[in-house]
């Protein structure tokens, strides 16, 4: 299995995410995903600038993937997209169908896991048009993904959302800026005020979900760092961590000593705990509800 | 398109429903049948094959037509459920199926030629690249837009199109993105991309408490209810959340959309149809949405330029709105 870093959902500064590549240039990592892919208005680095950390990491080894904003809603964030299916240097992730329109039968690209395929009929399909890997949506269970790897005619490599706060839903609104009485078209750029995002708790202070602009994550943090054996043996190709505030690189070094057998899951949830901003979830891999967390490698 | 005609596409959750849009001025029912192919998949709800015939029988002798909705993703344990319904579908007779899933269009466009498809608002199309990918690859011959894009957006989106395009008008309003939201699988395992169903009753719980009336899902407090307060359905994006210690409603408020004071627009743009949300409301919400609609239309379409809505229609469909307001949604941008 290879190990993905995802794209950053959040708003950072731009000397935080030039920082950020930097350090993941010498991260234990394999595929890097870079891109905007929540909100147009964020644009303290553009396409460009993303195009030039492409280079970057390439240079050091990574295989590269753009990933394109996954609402797409104005003429702007259309040709940005085409620009994106345009360039000749890197591997682009569709996230939105009118992104495969642009790439089908071009390019190899990346079916990524907003396409919503949940079976392997539309995984077939997507692969004839020239999609090379698929990401499995959030929300499917290992069962579901095994009756797609074992009934489709096509060979595109599986990708999981292993690790990170679960990008669960998207909206025109902005409820960052809601939060502060803002309209979006106005929203003074809140989300660079919260590196992990804006917690939303129940009013008796169990922790929900998580605002980050027109993206609503879960609270919990998806964490299948226990699962790399079951992921395996689900036929996965790649497990995907989705970058937080701090400690990315620990965490990804934490997967990699874990994939490589050199860490035991136990010990690597363990160790993983205190590097992460919330409490771990799994329940979707298990077919439950997202939020639950089911230890399958208990600690002794 | 010339604007002398759009469409009013009525909710039909069951027989009397289908009927009674159909008597009170619909042009086009859609309907589901009764299992996880379609996005109202609820106990009571929906179409037997027989039901099925009778309401297209019904609809079809009074020059109206029905669609289907096979809205859900999918699964892939039950492939065949979702292909025997699209067969189903060509052998009623229906004017047209709704979809989401592109190998089930692909299933369709090979095995029914002449079955019209329509891209169902869970297929997340919110760009005429994305309409028009669905357009080349299956031939669908028209797009139900998710309730995310200002009206000068949709404006934009049919300047690169041929694809009809559908518009909600009226009825539950989905803050999401439709077919981008796992947010009630995340709560409670059950989805309406995996299975036709958001927030759904059997993990409910209502609950009297000294500090008020709790509504839950799958015991997560959605909403607390003071006496003389409407408790509403706990739909889990309509409920009250803590942000930073603040206490409200943090995603949206439970309320409808109702877009009718945009009708001279909408025809001017050339929208293909109306669509009214609510298969799962009873037949009195669906005579009482219809009628009003059935009246606005016929009068915007008489005399656009000065079109009006009557107090006695909103004061109409303020009684079957949830929550009792309305809403212009995303088509008014500052909404957003």
């Amino acid at each position: 299995m290879k190990l993905a870093l995802g794209p950053v959902l959040y708003y950072w500064d731009r000397d935080t995410m030039l920082w950020f590549y930097e350090e993941m240039a010498d991260a234990p990592v394999d595929i890097i995903y870079l891109g905007e892919t929540v909100c147009s208005r964020r644009h303290l680095l553009r396409l460009q600038d993303y195009l030039d950390i492409a280079e970057r990491l390439a240079a050091a080894g990574k295989e590269v993937v753009i990933s394109t904003q996954t609402l797409i809603e104005s003429e702007s964030d259309v040709k940005t997209l085409h620009r994106i299916a345009d360039n000749e240097n890197f591997k682009v992730e569709a996230n939105d169908m009118g992104a495969v329109r642009l790439l089908a039968n071009k390019v190899p690209f990346v079916a990524g896991a907003f396409l919503n395929v949940y079976n392997p009929q539309t995984l077939d399909l997507l692969a004839g048009l020239g999609a090379t890997r698929w990401v499995m949506p959030v929300e499917m269970s290992r069962e579901a993904l095994v009756s797609i790897n074992g009934n489709r005619q096509t060979s595109p490599k599986t990708e999981v959302f292993a690790y990170g706060r679960l990008p669960l839903a998207f909206s025109a609104r902005c409820f960052t800026a809601r939060h502060h009485n803002l309209q979006k078209d106005d929203c003074q750029f809140k989300c660079l005020d919260y590196e992990d995002g804006l917690a939303l708790k129940t009013r008796e202070g169990q922790p929900f979900l998580n605002l980050n602009g027109i993206q609503t994550q879960s609270a919990l943090v998806h964490n299948l760092i226990g699962e790399l054996d079951t992921l395996q043996d689900a036929g996965v190709d790649v497990v995907r961590v989705s970058p937080q505030g701090h400690h990315t690189g620990e965490i990804l070094h934490l997967f990699r000593e874990c994939m490589e057998q050199r860490l035991a899951p136990a010990q690597a949830l363990a160790q993983i705990e205190g590097l992460m901003p919330a409490a771990s979830c799994n329940g979707y891999w298990y077919g439950k509800p997202g939020l639950e967390f089911i230890r399958s490698n208990p600690l002794t | 398109m010339q604007p002398d005609k759009i469409e009013l596409v009525c909710p039909a959750g069951s027989l009397p429903a289908l009927k009674t849009a159909i008597d009170n001025g619909a042009d086009c029912v859609y309907m589901g049948f009764r299992d996880d192919t379609n996005a109202r998949n609820f106990t009571g709800l929906n179409f037997s094959f027989d039901n099925a015939k009778e309401g297209v029988r019904y609809a079809h002798a009074k020059g109206r037509k029905v669609l289907l909705a096979l809205n859900t993703y999918p699964q892939a344990d039950g492939w065949q459920r979702w292909t025997s319904a699209i067969d189903n579908a060509a052998e009623l007779g229906l004017d047209a199926v709704i979809l989401a899933d592109p190998g089930l269009m692909q299933y369709a466009a090979k095995t029914h030629p002449d079955l019209r498809l329509h891209l169902s608002v869970q297929g997340s199309a919110t760009n005429h690249e994305a309409i028009n990918f669905y357009h080349e690859m299956f031939g669908i011959q028209r797009a139900v837009v998710p309730r995310v894009l200002a009206l000068a957006q949709v404006e934009q989106l049919m300047a690169g199109t041929q694809v009809e395009i559908e518009l909600f008008g009226f009825g539950g309003l989905c803050v999401m993105v439709e077919g981008r939201c796992a947010l009630s699988s995340y709560a409670t395992g059950d989805s309406p991309n995996t299975r036709g169903v958001c927030s759904p009753p059997k993990a409910v719980r209502w609950q009297d408490t000294p500090k008020g009336l709790e509504s839950r899902l799958n015991g997560i407090l959605i909403d607390r209810y003071d006496a003389g307060e409407n408790a509403g359905y706990p739909t889990l994006c309509k409920g009250r959340f803590d942000v930073e210690g603040e206490t409200y409603y943090a995603i949206e408020e439970p309320t409808s959309l109702n877009t009718m004071e945009l009708l001279p627009e909408l025809i001017r743009m050339g929208i293909a149809a109306i669509k009214i949300e609510g298969r799962q409301r009873s037949p009195a919400y669906v005579e009482q949405v219809t009628k009003v609609w059935r009246q606005a239309i016929d009068n915007c379409l008489r005399d656009t330029g000065n079109f009006a809505v009557k107090p006695s229609w909103t004061a109409e469909l303020g009684k079957v709105s949830e929550g009792q307001q309305h809403t212009l949604g995303a088509y008014y941008r500052p909404w957003k």
